[in-house]
């Protein structure tokens, strides 16, 4: 107070005033997203994996693109992906797709309580994926579902676990999509925020420690950047040049925070490597040949000890939330419509059009072969059970996992349940 | 418990003469579980290259180079964080947290993470890592380098919570506790790492070496989890305590010739409620006491074990003493301390009933 140069109570300065951020639409506004600035595709620099982050700092603010308004691959970034590989992308975004349709449906029969889809973000997910090698350990959000389903998790797991139902490897203890597979080196999902992204880290440092040549990957939301963890996991990863990367999906909505509650309107996400000295990509997030190819950049930088990279995957969350959220509510309904960057399907489908290795009754039959696939795999899923239809784990597993043996309380504890069980269906279920 | 196996702990009768303080034998159970696993890896703020504020770690880093024993920036959430992420790939790690009043920042790690990775992803990763931290109070260390929360980690379902009062134990239990599958919170009562203390603040410290319970044996041994220690043998009250508060029980009771099952309980999760139920059952009095604060302490959870289990055996209602519930004062740590005033009027008040 001291210091003020008007020491008369500050009557003659102005009054200071809080922002609140406020996004730029809500509901029934009319969308205008031209402030949003798109470069040409190809037109972003790709600088050397093992560059110093000082030297490629305009890639945390602009936007790495491949696939152009022409359909055509374009510039440094082009990761030159064979016809093949590229309907193998589109294959794996596309059954996500009809995976998310027929899970959200099940959820509004009431086969489960809760579902997330990732409509207009598989890309971000699916073709990340596909840069690395299938060994190497991913630390998900719950979002990237597209993953498991990338690496070839079978869609009856996924099913069993959505449902709670008998045939859930994590024995109904876990909310819907909160997936775990070993075996696939997806680490089991939390459904607390950001928790995951300083683990990821300590995992690739314990890679770096036993001279493995495996590395680490991590996705969080953007508003989940605002968590201390994520600062835990920069500072820990710069530290130490953990070969591991931090993708930072940018979906621009956090429930009904815009991500301007995580600082979206001072920078960028990816700009938040530069004071870690992390090297930052920002990349168009509906472009899957610029998702493959940012995540590719890292991965090879993260495997030659050249260190950890933060990728800023810029996107649009199509639907809301979850199944518990309507965003029609807060949003205007016409950002999906004017959302500048497309759809991330019809993009690379038609970049295989383009490329004449494609065409649109064959996409017709890919998507309805997914979908028909889903439904059969829902249906035997199905016979394991639904959620809240007594085909559940038996009770006292309930009480299995907390510690590696059962302790003397959990003990008693499991016993009571049991007899609870008992007191109330007395004639006995089959699943005792 | 998982590691109750105790066979593997011989007493080698040629070492009994080798006496240490709690810190060498910190220090010498870190370098045998380090010596004899490769993925047991030493981090912490300042455990490095110094070898720690309190020296537990000193010599391990040239013992055992960089990558295995390093130092760590300033946060307790990332200390964990990686902590959790390195036993996921298949490490043991043993972070240190300077003083257990800064734990708090990594307090979702712990209880989101780290305590529910088995549940939830059942049992498919898991997070063995030993959480070691100094906690209490009585060196002047002020709110911030004096607390005692063992109660909130004994609430996380998921986590064991394990206090050692002597040298011996220190080692044996936090061998155990590395290689147990669980996470593991070891508190260290910084104030009995030089010495035992009586309560009386004002008297001589007394070393270790003048106690029977700092001869440390070379070598591997284990003291199981869940296993609590008899401190002495009495027909008159049961006392229940762990950590500083097992010696300044253990001297009140000697100054007034109590005789008193006195039990060192040395984990509270997984606790060791046979022998709690023993002693009751026989004594028919129990005073329990911890240097937390009182209400919601683990002193209730005791209490009302002891009154579930035994109530028709007691001949008095149990008795709790612990800190008072403020912060821990600086320049009246004494006046918060529950020394052998307090301890002492509440076992005339148990006795006489």
């Amino acid at each position: 107070m001291a210091d003020r140069p008007d020491a008369n109570g500050g009557l003659n300065k102005p009054a200071l005033s809080l922002h609140v951020p406020e996004p730029k639409f809500r509901p029934g506004d009319t969308v205008d997203f031209s402030h949003i600035d798109v470069p040409e595709a190809g037109a972003q620099p790709r600088p050397d994996e093992a560059c110093d982050p000082a030297e490629m700092k305009d890639l945390a603010y602009g936007l790495v693109r491949v696939l152009g308004d022409d359909n055509k691959a374009h510039g440094p970034w082009d990761p030159k992906l064979d016809p093949e590989m590229l309907r193998k992308m589109l294959g794996h975004m596309a059954m996500t797709r009809a995976f998310d349709e027929r899970m959200f449906r099940g959820q509004r029969q009431g086969k489960t309580s809760f579902y997330m889809k990732c409509t207009g973000e598989e890309a971000t997910s699916v073709c990340a994926s596909m840069a690395l090698a299938g060994d190497d350990m991913v630390f998900p959000s719950y979002r990237q579902q597209g993953i498991l389903i990338q690496r070839g998790y079978p869609l009856i797991e996924m099913i069993n676990q959505i449902y709670s139902n008998k045939g859930d490897k994590l024995k109904g203890r876990q909310l819907p999509i909160m997936y775990s597979s070993k075996e696939h080196s997806f680490f089991t999902i939390s459904g607390n925020l950001a928790t995951q992204t300083p683990q990821a880290v300590g995992w690739a440092m314990a890679s770096a420690i036993k001279g493995d040549s495996r590395i680490a990957a991590t996705w969080v939301g953007e508003g989940s950047t605002a968590e201390g963890d994520f600062h835990s996991a920069c500072t820990f990863a710069t530290v130490y040049n953990a070969p591991v990367i931090l993708n930072v999906i940018n979906n621009q909505w956090a429930i009904s925070s815009f991500s301007g509650f995580a600082g979206a309107e001072r920078t960028t996400f990816a700009a938040r490597a530069l004071g870690y000295g992390l090297a930052g990509l920002r990349v168009d997030g509906n472009d899957p040949l610029a998702c493959y190819a940012a995540e590719q950049w890292a991965a090879n930088r993260a495997r030659a000890n050249a260190g950890p990279t933060l990728i800023e995957f810029f996107t649009y969350r199509a639907e809301g939330h979850s199944t518990s959220d309507d965003p029609s509510g807060y949003r205007s309904a016409q950002e999906r419509e004017e959302w500048p960057l497309g759809d991330p399907v019809m993009r690379l489908k038609n970049h295989l059009i383009e490329l004449c290795e494609w065409d649109e009754d064959r996409q017709e039959k890919m998507d309805l072969d997914a979908a028909e696939h889903v439904k059969k795999v829902t249906k035997e899923a199905e016979a394991n059970g639904i959620l809240g239809h007594g085909l559940h784990h038996p009770f006292r597993t309930m009480f299995e996992d907390v510690f590696e043996n059962l302790p003397w309380h959990l003990k008693e504890q499991a016993e009571q349940a049991v007899h609870e069980r008992k007191t109330k269906f007395p004639e006995g279920l089959p699943e005792a | 418990m998982s590691q109750a196996d105790t066979k593997e702990a011989p007493v080698a009768e040629a070492n009994t003469e080798r006496r240490l303080n709690m810190i060498e034998a910190i220090n010498d159970a870190l370098d045998i579980s380090m010596s004899r696993n490769d993925n047991v890896v030493v981090m912490g703020e300042d455990v490095g290259y110094f070898g720690g504020v309190f020296r537990c770690t000193a010599g391990l880093q040239d013992k055992y180079g960089k990558t295995r024993v390093f130092d760590t920036p300033i946060n307790e959430c990332g200390i964990i964080a990686v902590a959790v992420g390195m036993g996921a790939y298949g490490l043991r790690p043993v972070p240190e947290i300077q003083f257990a009043d800064y734990i708090y920042p990594g307090l979702d790690q712990l209880i989101s993470e780290a305590a529910r990775l088995r549940y939830r992803s059942a049992a498919e990763y898991t997070a063995p890592i030993t959480v070691r931290s100094p906690f209490g109070g009585g060196i002047f260390g002020g709110q911030t380098h004096s607390q005692s929360p063992e109660a909130i980690f004994a609430h996380v379902s998921g986590l064991k919570t394990v206090i050692p009062a002597t040298p011996y134990d220190a080692k044996g239990l936090l061998i155990s506790a590395i290689e147990d599958n669980d996470p593991v919170i070891f508190f260290e009562p910084k104030r009995i790492y030089n010495g035992p203390f009586s309560g009386y603040y004002d008297k001589p410290v007394e070393p270790w070496k003048k106690h029977d319970a700092s001869v440390v044996p070379e070598g591997y041994y284990k003291v199981p989890l869940g296993e609590a220690r008899l401190v002495s043998e009495g027909e008159q009250v049961t006392v229940l305590a762990y950590g500083t508060m097992v010696y300044v029980a253990e001297a009140v009771c000697r100054e007034k010739g109590v005789e008193a099952d006195i039990l060192d309980l040395r984990t509270i999760v997984p606790l060791d409620i046979e022998a709690i139920e023993k002693s009751v059952k026989k004594t028919g009095r129990c005073l329990i006491v911890h240097e937390a604060t009182r209400t919601a302490g683990f002193g209730a959870e005791l209490s009302a074990l002891v009154t579930e289990r035994c109530f028709y055996h007691l001949e008095a209602p149990v008795e709790r003493v612990t800190g008072f519930d403020t912060p821990y004062p600086h320049s009246l740590e004494w006046a918060y301390f529950p020394g052998p005033i307090r301890i002492g009027e509440a076992l005339d008040k148990i006795l006489s009933e």
